[in-house]
Order: structure tokens, then sequence, then C-alpha cells
């Protein structure tokens, strides 16, 4: 459970967040959508520390960030974001029993909860010996995940996680993930900008432009409700595209 | 033998050499990497930090090692702690502060260079800061971190050879000795020793440079086990084959070829009498005296003229005995300094002509120079001019010269055998008088200053008869004709002779005629 109480937060004067306020139940998937400089970072990164708000609170299971020591927040929630961030100096195991190995946690059954981890992902246990330059993109996200969610995390962060995969990987990491957070009944956070994405991944879309939250519902309820221009641009947009893929399948 | 160095002297300096280089360099590393973490961590320091750096290294590396020895001169004596001034310890500060400026920058640069996603991963994922460093700056930035030691180690092995200056042994010896007698076999022995062991060291550190980046642990683990033998053969004692048990005895010289000489006379005496020796040669003119005052060497010879002005701070010019008897009562009780004895001659400036051109002038004296000093030219050394012996040459005799020359000394002389210039400033020790047949003009009206070679020691050295005893038969033995044929041996070009073989000739006619 996560909650945003009148959180702000300004850059050289600008505000990136004003006066948010919002609760996440526990179990939920939420994406941000926004246009870029909407806050929709700030506000995920206000949850592990990456950012400190300048004023109001961020809890997690009703707890305060800001009382606790960032450096174990961090580590008990799971963290994805575009870059992927693999060590290149580790290998792809090493890199996914990372959090394990900052908590200080025993290494035996390390290689058990790897291949583990792996297979949750999708991916053969053979990487586990890779270097993440011998990776694809797909695979290394996928690593990223499995990174994230080693040690057992109830909250995932994810900050445009599918950004930078090819068009068919997103189609199927997207996807992959959204089976695991039920399986495993985790609370996901995911910025995104491509409204499709969002729409058919999540169970409650947020919008957020210049700080606030423009719309907050389910997307079947988006996608009924028209209200400010700019969101009707992108749900217009995401429609659009899909309607223009349909038309040529029929002709095909 | 390589170039008339012996092998044992060339691994002796070598290994002197080495070892100073790379415990300079361990220390900067030692201090350095730290001082880069903290600065790439926080931009307040960062700014200041490598500006200071950067300034220090700015400084010539001569000046560098020369300030440290008034600086430990100073410490030695607030704290009272015994500080050694000269030598290893000066040396090693002085290399450590310039070696600092590559591994900062490296390291600054490595810990900064690291890319931004890794870094946000590393937040992401709850590394604190210390998990941060060891985990992701230290062996990412592993590479840079290590050319920087590279260029560290390369320059501090080119360096160290000044390290000869203040009396810290190193190859430099070979090349300061060899410029000053200009025995260029010696001086390219002495820069190809140090080119090629900076070579080695930065080969070796290329093969661990790429064990890191290759993650490489066969050739991470042969580049440092050779590094460490390295060092470790360092210390090592190598044999010269003239060990001794005696009390050990330092002996100064400053940087030419007289005193190079004398230095090994004075030290073949020593060890005919049992003692241990050890050289501390090409010591600045101004170092010298304060390193025997202050018990760093225990014995060299200075000029009486040079004591008189630099060290008592005199300005008038009286007769020879008188000075030199004040001299001897000045220096032991300021300096507990002991004047042995004048060995008989002087180095002193002294005008010089061509023989044939004096007798043809009819010019013998200062007062003859003087008469017709406005048909001739006078060559000097670069300072004389504005040195205190011009000025009283010219209120004793007042020369108007048609044309006044500096020089440096060895253009000075070929000046004066080409007929460019018709008198010139000589060192009256110097061979080239006999070698050029030269006269010396006198100096009725007393106007320069004594020279006299004096043997100095300090307190300890004087206290012990048996050491005054093994020096005090060279008192008086040694006349001009004797040092300035000990010193053309050495200077002139052709059948060149090494300062200790012409100590050796040295020491024979002493003996000979005792």
């Amino acid at each position: 459970m996560i909650d945003f109480a009148h959180v702000s937060k300004r850059y050289d004067g600008r505000p990136v967040l004003d006066d948010v306020s919002l609760s996440i139940a526990a179990g939920s998937f939420v994406a941000l959508v926004g246009a870029s400089g909407a806050g929709k970072t700030t506000l995920l990164k206000a949850v592990n520390r990456l950012i400190e708000v300048d004023q109001g609170m961020v809890a997690v299971n009703g707890r305060d960030v800001a009382d606790q020591p960032a450096v174990r927040l961090r580590r008990q929630i799971g963290y994805v974001f575009q870059g992927v961030g693999l060590f290149p100096h580790m290998t792809v195991a090493q890199n996914i029993w990372l959090v394990p190995r900052l908590a200080g946690m025993a290494a035996a059954g390390r290689a058990q909860r790897v291949a583990d981890l792996l297979a949750m992902v999708s991916l053969p246990e053979e990487l586990a010996g890779r270097y993440p330059h011998q990776l694809s993109g797909g695979q290394a996200q996928r690593v990223g995940f499995a990174r994230a969610l080693a040690a057992g995390p109830s909250i995932m962060l994810m900050d445009e996680p599918f950004g930078a995969l090819d068009p068919v990987t997103r189609g199927d990491v997207g996807p992959a993930y959204r089976a695991l957070h039920d399986q495993m009944g985790l609370t996901s956070l995911l910025v995104t900008h491509d409204m499709a994405e969002a729409l058919i991944l999540a169970d409650r879309v947020i919008v957020l432009g210049a700080g606030r939250i423009l719309a907050d519902m389910p997307p079947r309820a988006l996608l009924r409700a028209r209200g400010e221009p700019t969101i009707n641009a992108m749900i217009d947009a995401a429609r659009a595209s899909a309607a223009r893929l349909e038309a040529l399948a029929r002709e095909a | 033998m390589i170039g008339g160095v012996s092998w044992p002297e060339l691994a002796r300096l070598a290994q002197a050499h080495l070892f100073l280089s790379g415990c300079a360099v361990l220390a900067a590393v030692l201090i350095g990497l730290p001082v880069a973490i903290l600065a790439a961590h926080d931009r307040r320091v960062r700014a200041p930090l490598l500006g200071i750096i950067s300034l220090l290294q700015t400084i010539p590396g001569l000046a560098l090692l020369a300030l440290f020895y008034p600086l430990l001169l100073f410490l030695a004596r607030a704290t009272g702690w015994p500080i050694p001034a000269l030598g290893f310890l000066p040396a090693l500060l002085a290399l450590g502060i310039y070696a600092l400026l590559p591994v900062v920058r490296n390291g600054v640069a490595a810990i900064q260079g690291i890319e931004p996603v890794l870094v946000e991963a590393a937040h992401g994922l709850g590394m604190s800061r210390w998990q941060r460093l060891r985990l992701v700056e230290l062996p990412l930035g592993a590479p840079v971190i290590l050319a920087g030691i590279r260029t560290a180690a390369v320059w501090t092995i080119g360096t160290a050879t000044l390290a000869t200056t203040i009396g810290q042994s190193s190859l430099g010896d070979l090349i300061f000795s060899g410029l000053q007698t200009e025995d260029w076999q010696r001086v390219l022995v002495g820069c190809v020793a140090a080119a090629a062991l900076a070579i080695l060291v930065d080969a070796m550190l290329a093969l661990v440079e790429t064990g890191i980046a290759g993650r490489s642990r066969r050739r991470l683990g042969a580049g440092l086990a050779i590094l460490i033998a390295a060092l470790a053969m360092t210390l090592a004692p190598v044999s010269d084959g003239r060990a001794s048990t005696g009390r050990l005895v330092v002996i100064g010289a400053k940087n030419f070829s007289e005193q190079y000489i004398l230095a090994q006379l004075i030290e073949e005496r020593l060890r005919a009498a049992g003692y241990r020796t050890q050289r501390r040669d090409n010591l600045g003119s101004a170092i010298a005296y304060r390193a025997l005052a202050a018990g760093d060497i225990g014995v060299y010879v200075d000029y009486a003229g040079t004591l008189w002005a630099n060290v008592l701070r005199r300005t008038d010019t009286p007769d020879g005995d008188t000075m030199l008897k004040a001299l001897a009562q000045e220096l032991e009780r300021r300096d507990k300094v002991r004047v042995l004895g004048p060995l008989g001659f002087e180095n002193a400036y002294a005008f010089a002509m061509i023989r044939a051109r004096a007798q043809a002038l009819e010019i013998t004296t200062l007062d003859d120079l003087a008469r017709i000093a406005p048909r001739l030219r006078l060559g000097t050394d670069l300072e004389f001019l504005n040195r205190p012996e011009w000025q009283a040459v010219e209120e004793h005799y007042h020369p108007v010269f048609r044309a006044m020359r500096p020089y440096s000394p060895t253009f000075m002389y070929r000046a004066l055998a080409d007929g460019a210039v018709d008198v010139i400033s000589a060192f009256s020790s110097d061979g080239r008088i006999v070698a050029l047949d030269l006269v010396t003009l006198d100096d009725p009206r007393g106007a320069l200053p004594r020279y006299d070679a004096l043997l100095l020691l300090n307190g300890g050295a004087a206290d012990d008869p048996r050491l005054v005893a093994a020096l005090q038969p060279l008192i008086g033995a040694i006349s001009i004709e004797r040092m300035r044929g000990a010193n053309w041996m050495v200077d002139r070009d052709e059948n060149k002779r090494t300062p200790a073989q012409a100590a050796q000739w040295l020491s024979g006619e002493i003996d000979r005629t005792r």
C-alpha cells in the first residue's frame, strides 16, 4: 500500500508535483501516464526516495518513507527502469543476486534461486553465467526484472521499463510481467508515456499533467470518458493507430 | 663495465632509483585514491583540491625537491625530532606530491565517468555508499585509475633522477656527475637506464591493466607478481665488495669535477682507515654547508671566500690569514664545524690571459691590465659581472674594457683561445689554465678575496681522533698545480679520466712527496 498526501516538488522554482494526494491499494497495478515533464517519474521515485519531496508525505505500508533509511527502503522495493543498468562486470547470476547480497543474505541456495528467477522471467538457466554484453535487449530487461524480484519485494516500481525494447519484444515482456504481478500478488507502479500500454496492462490509469492529476480511473472508464483535451488526444491517438492496424488487417 | 660505469654501481643506483620511485608512487596511490574518491563525490571539495594539486605540479621538479630541504630543516628544529632533511625523506615527499596529480585526476575521472544508468541502478537497488564504491565504482573505474598510476609511475621514474641533487642516490648520479665532467657516456648510461626502468614498469602495469579490463586473472597476477618481486628486490642489499664494519661517515660534494675528485680522495682515505663511507654528491652550494652543520654529512671541502660571504654574510675583504682565522673561530662557535685546514690551493676568481699575449702587452698584474683595458675585451662566466668580486675589482682598479661578454664556462675558455676575447675571469684551479698555457694576473691591491679550499668536519667527525688522523695528511698537500692537473684529467675531451682515477693519481702524488 502506497499513500501520497499533499506531495509537492519543485525544480528551480518550477513545480513538477503540485499538491498530489493519492492512495494505491495493495495488489493493484497502477499506470502513471502523461507528457514528459508531467511529474510521473518524480512521483514514482518519491516512493523509494530516489527523489525527496519538498512538501507532503509519502508512506509505504503506512510508514512515512522519510523516517526510514533510504538504503533499506530501496532493498525492500523492486526497481526497474528504461536503462536497465545491469552491471557489465558481473555475470547475469551476480546481477540477479545483487540485492540479497547487499542485504547480507546467506548465499546458500543461491544457484537454485537464480535459476527459479530466470525461469520466472522465461529465460533459460544457462544464461546465468553470461555477461550483460552477451544478452539481447529483451533478455537484458528480463534479467532486470529478475534482479528487481530477487529479494522478494511486495512493491515494484517501473520507470518506462519497456521503452527501449523493440515493439515485438515489448508486446512480449509487458504481458509476461502482468502475469507475474497477478501470480505473486505484487503492487505495481508503472510509468509510461504509451497510453495503449497503460490501458492494456494496468487496473488503474492515472494521467498527470503539469504536476497535477488530470484523471484517475480504470482503463475501460477512461476509454468511455471524455474530459481534458490532452487526455482525449492521448486516447484518440492510441485508438487511431489500433483502428488503422485493424483496417489494414481487414484489407490483407 | 658499460660506458665507464661498473655493473655493481649501475645495479646499486638502479635499485635505489626503483625503491625511491616505488615508494613515492605507492604513497601517492595510498593518499591520492581516497582523496580522489572524496573529490569525485563532493563538488565543493573537487574544484579547489584539483586546483591545488595542479598548482603543485607546476613547480619545477628540481625546485620542489630543493624546497623540501629548508622545510624539513625548519621542522626538525621546530619540533626537536631527528627528521633527516637530506636524502630519502625529502625525495620521497617531493616525488610523492608529483605523482599525486595523475592519480587523483584519473581517480576522479574514473568515478565520474561511470555510466549514469549504472549509478541509477546502484542507488535504486539500495547500495550503501561503501557498497557503491566497492562493487561498482572501483571495479568499473579500475582501468582509468590504473592508467593514472601508470602515468604517475613513468613520471616519477623520470623525475627521480633529480633526487641526486638533494643527496639521494638514483640513476641521476650518473647523469649529474657525467654532465659536470662532460662524460657523455656516463650521462647516456644514466638516461638509458632510467628510460628502460620506466618502460619496464609501464609494461608491467599495462599487463595488470589489460588483466583487469579483460577480467584475466592470469595477466593481472603475472603483472602484479613481477612488480612486487621487483620492489622486493630493491630491498635486498647489493654487495659492492666494500662491506666493512667501521663507523659510517657521509662525505658531501658540490656539483663540479674538483669536488668529486676531492670527495673521492677523502673517501679512499677514510676507507683505508676502516670507516664505512657514503657519498652525497651534487649538493647545491647553499645546501652543502647547512647539511654539514645539521650533521647530514660529516665532511666536505668548501672555499674560504664562499663561507665568508655566504655563510657568515660578511662583505669586507680582509687579508687571507685574518680571514682564515676568523672563519675557523666563527664556524666552530656557531655550528661546531671544525676547519681541519687548507688543502693548499685556491679555487678563486682570477683574471687569466694567453701567456704569449700577456707577455707581448707586458701585463702581469691587474694594475697593468686596467691601464690598457680600453683596448681589451673581457670574457666572463654568466654570473661574474653581478658578483661582489667584480665590484671590488672595479673599486680598486677602475678598469674600463672595450667590451664585456658573458659565456658559459666552456665557451668562455674557447672564446679566449679563439681570440674573441683577450682576458677572462677564470677559476684558479681550473685545469684549462695549464692546458691552454694561460697566466693568471696578480692582485697587488687585494681586491679579490681568498678562496682557499678548506677541509671541513662537523662536530661528530671532529671529535674522532682516528678520523682526523686519517685526513690530516691531506692538509697543505694539494698544490695548485696538482689540483689543476687532476681537474684537467677529468675535464679534457680526449683521454678523459673518471674522478676516481684522478683522485687515485692525486693520492699517489701526495704519498710520493710526503
